[in-house]
């Protein structure tokens, strides 16, 4: 379920960035590295697990299925956070940086 | 377990290469990436993949208490069976994950050089033509 929610992320995110100027300029890019490099190291995990138990993999119990789920809402929250984070530090249209300099004239 | 830090030791490498082949690049005078994309900035996608993905594994791992804030940090280091198991993991999910986004960056750089290179030919034809 993470890999399956971390995928679609993912694809989200690649037409988010190819559809549009602004979203690249806001870096989404951050944000494509961080989902397709988690989708694919977890692609391995999954044919590690399905080589392991078999179709046993495609029937997961409920409890499992969602503390999957909830991992994967994490992971995208928290590749959210970092992006924001990295969207700040960079500020690509000096919009933090004029904000800050107007509230210190204004003091 | 800690398969994540295979990709995070790669990560960790080609970081160095890639400073490294920027500066070289920033160095060298002449345009020898004429018709491809700097290798600086491809590197730099295998850095964003490997560190990103390792990032969120990492995440996992903690989420499933695998590692944890005190020396060893893996949890699976305190006992020496599970540790076996551990390097077991590391040794073929971990390798094959770095394998894997490895693979992926090749093709994607392949890629991107061919598109660049049939854009060109095909500037230079629409040119010869007019």
């Amino acid at each position: 379920m993470t890999l399956l929610i971390t995928m679609i992320a993912a694809a989200v995110s690649t037409v988010k960035w190819y559809t549009s100027s602004k979203a690249r300029e806001l870096k989404i890019g951050v944000l494509l590295y961080m989902f397709w490099g988690a989708s694919l190291m977890w692609l391995v995990d999954g044919v590690v697990e399905y080589l392991e138990v078999g179709a046993e993999y495609f029937t997961p119990s409920a409890k499992d299925m969602l503390n999957d789920t909830f991992l994967g809402m994490a992971v995208i929250a928290l590749a959210l956070v970092v992006w924001i984070v990295y969207l700040l530090i960079k500020d690509p249209s000096d919009l933090l940086k004029e904000t800050l300099l107007n509230k210190k004239d204004r003091s | 377990m800690a398969c994540f830090i295979v990709p995070a030791a790669e990560a960790a490498v080609t970081t160095i290469i890639q400073k490294a082949v920027k500066r070289s690049e920033a160095n060298s005078d002449h345009e020898s990436t004429d018709n491809k994309i700097r290798l600086s900035e491809k590197l730099k996608w295998l850095n964003g993949m490997l560190w990103g993905g390792s990032g969120l594994l990492a995440f996992e791992h903690l989420w499933h208490g695998e590692i944890s804030p005190f020396f060893p940090f893996l949890t699976a280091a305190n006992d020496p069976a599970e540790t076996v198991k551990m390097l077991h993991e590391m040794a073929t999910s971990g390798s094959a994950m770095a394998i894997l986004v490895t693979a992926v960056w090749g093709v994607l750089a392949v890629a991107a050089d061919k598109i660049i290179g049939s854009e060109k030919t095909e500037k230079s034809k629409a040119g010869a033509a007019a």
